[in-house]
C-alpha cells in the first residue's frame, strides 16, 4: 500500500505541476520552437526580393480543404495567402490547391511532376500522411513516395514545407498517425526540409485550450478558425524561413 | 505470497524476477497504451531504445519454456504440444473479446462525434459500414485496432513454438541459432505477414520470433551458461554505456536543439530504428538492460519477496488477464478523457486507478486460483502457463 501511496503522491505531483503550466490562452500563438527550422527557403526569399512575388501551391488531401459554403474560401490555403498579403505588402502572393480527397503520398508523388511543369510554384506545401496512415501504408513505401516528391519539386528548383497530419485526439486510438509522422521528421530532418509540424502546433493548441478539439460539433465555425491559425503559422514559418522583412512582425496571431 | 509453489516441483524455486518485470512491463504498457498519456513519461521508451514490449515478449517465452519444456520432457512432445495450443486457443479468445469492446467504442464515436475538421480522419470508422469484411477479417487476425497488435503476436509464436521447443530441449544452440537466421532472412528477404485493408503486422512476427525464442534458451540452461559473462565487470561497463548513449539519443528526440550533437554519419546508420522488425539496436538495448539488472538484481534478492513489490509481482503472475485487462482500461480511460476533454490530472488520475484495478484483479484471480488448486476436485495440477508461461 506505501508503494501504490508513493507511486500516486509522485504521479500527482508530476501532473500538477504540468497543470499549473499551461493557463489557456484565447489566441492562437504558436510558440517559436515549433515553427523554427534551421532550413532556409532560398527560392522564396529570391522571388519575393528580386520580383516581389511569390507562388505558392499546396498538395495535399482533403485535411488541407473544408466543406461547407464557400469552403474553399475558408481553408488554410487561402487563408495563407490572405495572411502573406497582410504580412508582405506590396508584392504579389498567389497560392494554388491541388486537394482532392482520398489521395496518398505515393498518388500525390506521382502527380507532382505534372503540377510543378503546370503552376511554376516557387514554394510547394506538401501535406501528406494523413491517407496513407487510413489505408495502412507500409512506412517504408511511405518514405520512398515523399522522396520520389521531393525529387520531382527540386528538379524543378522550388522550395518545399512538407505538412504533417492534424492532431485528432477523438480518433486517435483508431488512427496509428505516430509512425507516419516520425517517418515525416526523420525525412525532413535526412533532406533539411522545412517541416510544418501541424501535428504538434494543434496539440498546443489543445493543451493550452485555444480549441477544444474533442469538440463534437457539427458547425463551421470551430474547423474555419482552425485553419485560420494554420494559415497564419505558415505565414509566419515561411516568412523566417525565407528571411523575410515582416510588415507586421508583432502579428503572429 | 498468496503462490503456493507445487509440492512435487523438482525445479529450483520460481524466480520471483521475472513476475516483477513482468508485471511492471504490464504497467508500462497499459500507461503508454493511453495516447497523450502524462504519466507515460515515466515509462521506459522515453529512456531508451527497447520498451515495455520487449521485455514482455522475452519473460513470456522464458516461462513458456520453463513450464512447457517440463512437460515436453516429462510427458511427451504430444501432450507438451496441445497444452501450448490450448493456451494459443485462449489468447486468441481473449482478442476477439478486446475486439468486440473495441467496436463497441468505435461504434460509439462514429454515431456521436462529427466534426467538419476531421473529414478525413472520420473516414477511419468507414470499415463499420462493411462489417461482414471486417469481423472475418479481425476472425484472421488480419485486421488489427491500434495497439491491439501484441495478443497476434503470441498467438503466432505459440502456435510455432511446439517444433522449437522440441528442438530447443534437445539442441539449444541449434534452435537459437535457426532463430536468429529466420530473424536475419526476415530483415533481408522483407517477410512479414499481411494485414487487413493493406500493409503488414506491426509487430513481425519472423523477427519478434527471437527475443521469444532468446528467452527459452535462457529458461533451458541458457541463462547458467550465460552466468559467467554476465558477472563480468567488462561486459557491465559495455552494457551500461550502451543504455547511456541510448539515452542521449532519445534525449535528442525531446530535447529541441541537442540532435545538432549527434554527426551526421551516425544518423544516417543509425535510423530509423525499426521496431516493426525489432531493430538490432533495440535488441541490444533490451540485452543491456537485461545485462544491468541480472548484475545489480539477484535472484535472491531479499526485497523480492517483501511488501513493496508484491503488487508488481502479483500482477506479472497473472499475465494474460492482466494485459486483457489493461487493454481494455486503456480504451476505458481514453474514453472518458476524450469525454471530458483531457487534462493532465485527469490523465494521471486514471493511470493511477488503472493500476490499482490491475493489480486488484491480479488479487483476485490468485485468490481463485489458490482456493481452486486447494480443492480435492482438481488436485492433478495442471501446469497453467499464464499468456505464454508464468505459472510455472
Amino acid at each position: 500500500m506505501t508503494f501504490i501511496l508513493a507511486v500516486l503522491a509522485t504521479i500527482t505531483l508530476a501532473g500538477g505541476a504540468v497543470a499549473a503550466e499551461s493557463a489557456p490562452t484565447p489566441d492562437c500563438d504558436v510558440p517559436e520552437r515549433l515553427i523554427s527550422t534551421e532550413t532556409e527557403l532560398t527560392r522564396v526569399n529570391k522571388e519575393i526580393t528580386d520580383r516581389h512575388r511569390l507562388d505558392i501551391t499546396v498538395v495535399g488531401s482533403r485535411s488541407s480543404a473544408l466543406s461547407g459554403p464557400d469552403g474553399a474560401r475558408f481553408a488554410y490555403p487561402a487563408q495563407l495567402e490572405i495572411a502573406l498579403k497582410e504580412r508582405l505588402p506590396g508584392n504579389e502572393i498567389k497560392v494554388t490547391a491541388h486537394v482532392p480527397s482520398g489521395q496518398t503520398t505515393a498518388d500525390m508523388a506521382a502527380g507532382l511532376p505534372k503540377i510543378m511543369s503546370e503552376d511554376h510554384p516557387a514554394l510547394v506545401i506538401w501535406q501528406a500522411g494523413t491517407v496513407d496512415a487510413l489505408r495502412g501504408v507500409e512506412p517504408d513505401d511511405f518514405r520512398n513516395s515523399l522522396d520520389q516528391g521531393l525529387d520531382a519539386i527540386a528538379a524543378a528548383a522550388a522550395d518545399v514545407i512538407m505538412m504533417n497530419m492534424q492532431y485528432s485526439p477523438r480518433t486517435e486510438s483508431m488512427l496509428g498517425v505516430a509512425p507516419f509522422a516520425d517517418v515525416m521528421r526523420w525525412v525532413a530532418e535526412q533532406r533539411s526540409v522545412v517541416l510544418f509540424d501541424r501535428l504538434a502546433i494543434m496539440h498546443h493548441w489543445s493543451d493550452e485550450g485555444t480549441f477544444d478539439l474533442y469538440a463534437a460539433t457539427t458547425g463551421y465555425a470551430m474547423a474555419r478558425r482552425v485553419h485560420e491559425c494554420i494559415g497564419r503559422a505558415l505565414a509566419s514559418q515561411i516568412i523566417n524561413a525565407a528571411h523575410l522583412e515582416d510588415a507586421k512582425t508583432q502579428t503572429t496571431r | 505470497m498468496v503462490m503456493v509453489s507445487p509440492p512435487q516441483s523438482v525445479t529450483s524455486e520460481r524466480d520471483l524476477r521475472l513476475d516483477l518485470f513482468r508485471g511492471l512491463a504490464l504497467w508500462l504498457i497499459f500507461l503508454d497504451h493511453i495516447p497523450d498519456n502524462v504519466v507515460s513519461w515515466l515509462t521506459i521508451r522515453n529512456y531508451g531504445f527497447s520498451d515495455a514490449t520487449e521485455i514482455f515478449i522475452f519473460i513470456s517465452g522464458f516461462t513458456a519454456a520453463f513450464v512447457y519444456g517440463r512437460t515436453m520432457r516429462e510427458r511427451g512432445f504430444v501432450l507438451a504440444s496441445a497444452r501450448i495450443l490450448r493456451r494459443a486457443w485462449q489468447i486468441y479468445v481473449a482478442h476477439i473479446f478486446l475486439f468486440t469492446i473495441f467496436m463497441a467504442e468505435i461504434a460509439y464515436v462514429a454515431a456521436t462525434f462529427d466534426n467538419p475538421l476531421y473529414a478525413e480522419e472520420m473516414k477511419i470508422l468507414d470499415f463499420l459500414k462493411q462489417p461482414d469484411i471486417t469481423i472475418f477479417q479481425a476472425l484472421l487476425l488480419k485486421f488489427k485496432p491500434v495497439n491491439m497488435d501484441v495478443l497476434p503476436l503470441y498467438i503466432v509464436l505459440l502456435l510455432l513454438f511446439p517444433p522449437m521447443l522440441f528442438l530447443l530441449v534437445r539442441r539449444p544452440n541449434v534452435a537459437l541459432g535457426g532463430s536468429a537466421v529466420v530473424y536475419a532472412l526476415a530483415w533481408r528477404l522483407d517477410w512479414n505477414l499481411p494485414a487487413y485493408p493493406n500493409g503488414v503486422w506491426f509487430f513481425n512476427p519472423f523477427a519478434w520470433q527471437l527475443l521469444f525464442v532468446f528467452g527459452a534458451w535462457c529458461a533451458l540452461g541458457g541463462a547458467r551458461r550465460l552466468a559467467g559473462v554476465l558477472r563480468s565487470r567488462a561486459i557491465l561497463a559495455i552494457a551500461i554505456a550502451y543504455l547511456l548513449f541510448a539515452f542521449f539519443i532519445t534525449l535528442t528526440w525531446h530535447v529541441e536543439g541537442l540532435d545538432r550533437f549527434v554527426p551526421g554519419w551516425l544518423t544516417e546508420w543509425m535510423y530509423p530504428i525499426d521496431k516493426t522488425n525489432l531493430d538490432v539496436l533495440r535488441f541490444a538495448h533490451f540485452l543491456a538492460l537485461a545485462a544491468v539488472t541480472v548484475y545489480f538484481v539477484p535472484r535472491d534478492w531479499p526485497v523480492l519477496k517483501s511488501p513493496i513489490l508484491w503488487p508488481a509481482i502479483v500482477c506479472g503472475q497473472h499475465s494474460l488477464e492482466v494485459f486483457c485487462l489493461g487493454v481494455f482500461l486503456a480504451f476505458a480511460g481514453q474514453f472518458v478523457i476524450a469525454e471530458s476533454s483531457g487534462g493532465p490530472l485527469l490523465q494521471t488520475g486514471i493511470s493511477v486507478l488503472g493500476i490499482i484495478v490491475m493489480i486488484a484483479a491480479a488479487n483476485l484471480v490468485s485468490w481463485y486460483k489458490a482456493i481452486e488448486g486447494r480443492s480435492p476436485v482438481s488436485r492433478v495440477k495442471s501446469p497453467d502457463a499464464d499468456l505464454a508461461g508464468g505459472e510455472a
